[in-house]
């Protein structure tokens, strides 16, 4: 073991070069030089780092800072690039702000520029809801089918998303399923039988539960359940009721009542976007008329 | 010889009453929070503390170690946090390969809120990050620091309380993250008591690393106690600024951080940053800088080279969180900062990676004959490779197509399975036959195994997580003809399917090489080598020639 405090060093037979005398637990030190390549790589990022100092906002003084020589300013920045974008959007877009739904739909070229933009409007805003085809879900109506609580024309279409359903503003639609909490149980298990056998036209309607229908139910859902109101109500001659038709949910749903709420659109998209998927929307349920859905 | 029994009879009156106070703590924490998370932390801290008052006092007459410990290194503790490093391991990783696995299969979420990828997400971080991280920081660098001193730990009380108590901390975090307990912010997730009482375990090992380099028989300081030592000092510093917040009330696991706005942002990303940059680059390449030598029989390539990559790392690194926040509410000068230091902290980074690497010449040999080098060897690649991917991914421009993807998961995994797992597995199968006594592992065969597990593991998982990246920065991006998105949001994710499936399999490859390396600890531990063959040197300075 050499002695670190003396110039009595050993050489590596590898590499040749000395070792530096220290020695830790038999870990040694080789005395290289420093590589030159290191202080070559320190001095050109170095100037990198210069150059973007002086071209880009950087240092900070006092106050403000170094504005830099290219006068960048990353909010303008992102306004423009935004806009710019908008701008080119706009060339076809602004028209579903602009025109009626007629003279849009009846514009083919239009169309065909609009509908693939539609499409990923829907993806991105209403589709974790409703599907991405359309088919909505427990809770959540299709929108690909030609039942409609509320109305199925591009115009109803656009109040429905600008205003949303139960959302809270002044304008909103408003709809409620009140809970029949009051009625005796055998009362909600007659009108849950009297409902459940709807749909397959099976209903008894001198039942005891049509009875009760009729005086509290018919108001909203139609005389039979046949619905069609377009005030939120779902019939129930048909599959149009999103939470279930089966005897247990429609329990559940006379019991504790219902209040779907679908958001305002109108504080997040433009009234051309709203028009836009408003077309996109009616398009889906008329494609699936012309398939027999 | 358990762990009590290393312990003088009045060291085991400190530690009966170390005991004795955590089950106090426990019981009055429990007592002011009397429900919900804290309360399950207070009862925990009474168990663990009771366990060990159990512990010591059924220990207490058992003979005293022998008069000449002092002049053997203190392994014990080494010996426990490697069991805990291996154990966090497991946990670490089986919930990060299972909540990948949640990412190819949703609907597998089970209807529990403890189960929700939210919660189980902190828990592999935290798992891997600190207690498998970490511990093997705190194991290692107790060992390390004697034999590069040459000198025992400065006490025996210390280490076990640093230990133990990291665990402590470890244990509160994780479990404090499925009762849906969170402070909200990356890698410092844990509530306020945790964090208090992880400064109190920082003083205490910091204090601990400080008195017994004072007692070094060695003339310099070797440069893996630097690294360790930035390691522990900048952690401290990082942890006690970000975590500062204002409890609701002392009995309750929520608090309110004391920054706002962007400064809260631009405080998390200095933080975050520094915890890849002084918790997983500095204290790992400690542990590098004394297993790679001792392993390959070869002296350190240039002194020269450490003692500048050292200070380089430790200057640049402190400024480069900013490259976490482009593009954002973060002015831009701070913006063009963090950019501009990290691209130049790509040098002393590639010299330390270049400098380990320059150590093996004359060794390679041994790298290809021995697989505990060569999960060294390809540490040092991978921090080579992961060092120049971050600082890449800094500039800005490039930052605008990775950010918010996969690339980053990615180029994280590069640097914490590539990098910092390859070392920690080097180093246990450097330094755990030592202790027990070995030649070797028990089953040297298995190391070949975990060594082609973890590299293929880590190869897929990062393949499949840049084309991920680069795919969805790409999705992301695209305008079509019209200025309308080209893709939906839904369609990027859709089209991650494939890679997410293989990030599973190459994190269940990782994660199984894991498992294998635990068995081949525990068989060597347990093992009784016929003969105790002590390869350091002695522990006394010898007499000078």
């Amino acid at each position: 073991m050499s002695d670190p405090h003396s110039d009595h060093t050993e050489v590596d037979p590898i590499t040749g070069y000395d070792t530096t005398g220290h020695d830790w637990n038999g870990i040694r030190e080789l005395n290289t030089p420093f590589p030159k390549i290191v202080i070559w790589a320190l001095i050109l990022t170095f100037v990198y780092s210069v150059i973007a100092w002086v071209l880009l906002p950087s240092w900070p003084v006092g106050r403000t800072y170094v504005p830099g020589l290219l006068g960048l300013n990353q909010g303008e920045m992102a306004v423009e690039d935004f806009r710019a974008m908008d701008a080119k959007r706009d060339e076809w877009l602004a028209r579903f702000g602009a025109e009626d739904f007629a003279s849009l739909q009846s514009d083919d070229a239009l169309m065909a520029r609009a509908m693939p933009a539609a499409e990923r409007l829907f993806q991105d805003n209403c589709a974790a809801c409703h599907g991405s085809d359309g088919a909505g879900g427990p809770g959540f109506p299709a929108l690909n089918d030609n039942y409609w609580f509320w109305g199925g024309d591009p115009e109803t279409i656009a109040e429905t998303l600008q205003f949303g359903i139960n959302a809270g503003n002044d304008d909103t639609r408003w709809a409620q399923m009140p809970a029949f909490d009051w009625m005796e149980r055998s009362e909600r298990f007659a009108v849950a039988d009297y409902v459940a056998a709807l749909p397959g036209g099976q209903a008894d309607e001198t039942a005891a539960g049509a009875m009760i229908f009729a005086d509290n139910c018919s108001s909203c859902h139609g005389d039979g359940g046949i619905g069609g109101m377009m005030n939120g109500a779902p019939s129930l001659t048909d599959a149009s009721v999103i939470y279930g038709q089966d005897r247990a949910t429609i329990l559940q749903t006379l019991r504790h009542g219902r209040q779907g709420v679908m958001p305002a659109w109108g504080t997040r998209l433009t009234e051309a976007e709203i028009n836009l998927l408003a077309l996109y929307v009616s398009e889906l349920s008329r494609n699936a008329a012309e398939e027999g859905k | 010889m358990t762990a009590a029994a290393t312990l003088s009879r009045s060291e085991r009156q400190i530690g009966f009453g170390l005991a004795f106070a955590l089950a106090l703590l426990g019981f009055i924490m429990a007592a002011a929070a009397r429900h919900g998370v804290m309360a399950v932390h207070g009862a925990m801290a009474l168990v663990l503390g009771l366990y060990l008052v159990f512990r010591i006092g059924g220990a207490f007459y058992e003979p005293e170690p022998s008069p000449d410990r002092a002049n053997q290194y203190y392994d014990a503790p080494t010996r426990f946090g490697i069991w805990m490093t291996l154990i966090w391991a497991i946990i670490g990783m089986g919930v990060g390969v299972w909540v990948a696995a949640l990412l190819y299969w949703p609907e597998a979420t089970p209807a529990v809120p403890w189960t929700s990828f939210g919660r189980l997400r902190p828990v592999h971080t935290t798992g891997v990050i600190f207690g498998f991280g970490g511990n093997a920081l705190i194991a290692t660098s107790l060992y390390v620091l004697q034999r590069t001193s040459r000198t025992r730990l400065a006490d025996s009380i210390s280490p076990w309380f640093i230990l133990i108590g990291f665990n402590l901390f470890c244990a509160w975090a994780v479990t404090g993250y499925v009762m849906g307990s969170t402070q909200s912010k990356e890698y410092a997730e844990a509530e306020w008591y945790a964090d208090l009482w992880l400064v109190v375990v920082w003083l205490v090992y910091f204090t601990l690393y400080i008195r017994t380099l004072a007692r070094r028989h060695e003339p310099h300081i070797y440069v893996a106690n630097w690294y360790y030592m930035a390691f522990i000092l900048v952690v401290a510093m990082l942890h006690i600024v970000n975590n500062l917040a204002l409890p609701v009330s002392f009995g309750a696991a929520k608090s309110f951080t004391i920054w706002a706005g962007v400064q809260d942002a631009m405080i998390q990303w200095w933080y975050g940053h520094n915890a890849v940059a002084f918790f997983l680059t500095a204290g790992f390449l400690g542990m590098l800088y004394y297993f790679l030598p001792v392993r390959s029989g070869r002296p350190i390539w240039s002194y020269r080279l450490s003692i500048v990559s050292f200070w380089g790392i430790v200057f640049f690194y402190i400024w480069v969180g900013s490259h976490h926040l482009h593009y954002t509410a973060l002015p831009y000068w701070v913006q063009t900062l963090g950019m501009t230091f990290s691209v130049m902290l790509l040098v002393p980074s590639w010299a330390s990676a270049g400098n380990a690497i320059a150590t093996l010449n004359g060794a390679w040999h041994k790298v290809r004959d021995d697989a505990t080098l060569r999960f060294m060897f390809v540490a040092a690649v991978f921090y080579g490779l992961s060092t120049f991917e971050g600082s890449f991914l800094a500039i800005r421009p490039v930052n605008s197509l990775s950010h918010y993807t996969d690339w980053t998961v990615g180029h994280v995994h590069s640097g914490t399975l590539g990098w910092v797992a390859m070392i920690i597995f080097g180093a246990i199968y450097t330094l755990v036959p030592q202790i027990s006594g070995c030649k070797e592992m028990a089953w040297p065969r298995a190391i070949e195994w975990h060594f082609w597990l973890a590299v293929g593991g880590t190869l897929i998982y990062v393949v499949a997580l840049w084309n991920a990246g680069i795919t969805q920065g790409l999705m992301w991006r695209a305008y079509d003809e019209n200025g309308a998105l080209s893709y939906s949001f839904v369609e990027s994710v859709q089209a991650m399917a494939p890679y997410y499936l293989l990030r599973t399999i190459g994190g269940a490859m990782f994660l199984s090489g894991a498992i294998i390396c635990t068995l081949n600890c525990r068989a060597t531990f347990r093992s009784t080598p016929p003969l105790h063959e002590a390869s350091d040197r002695p522990l006394n300075p010898q007499p000078a020639e």
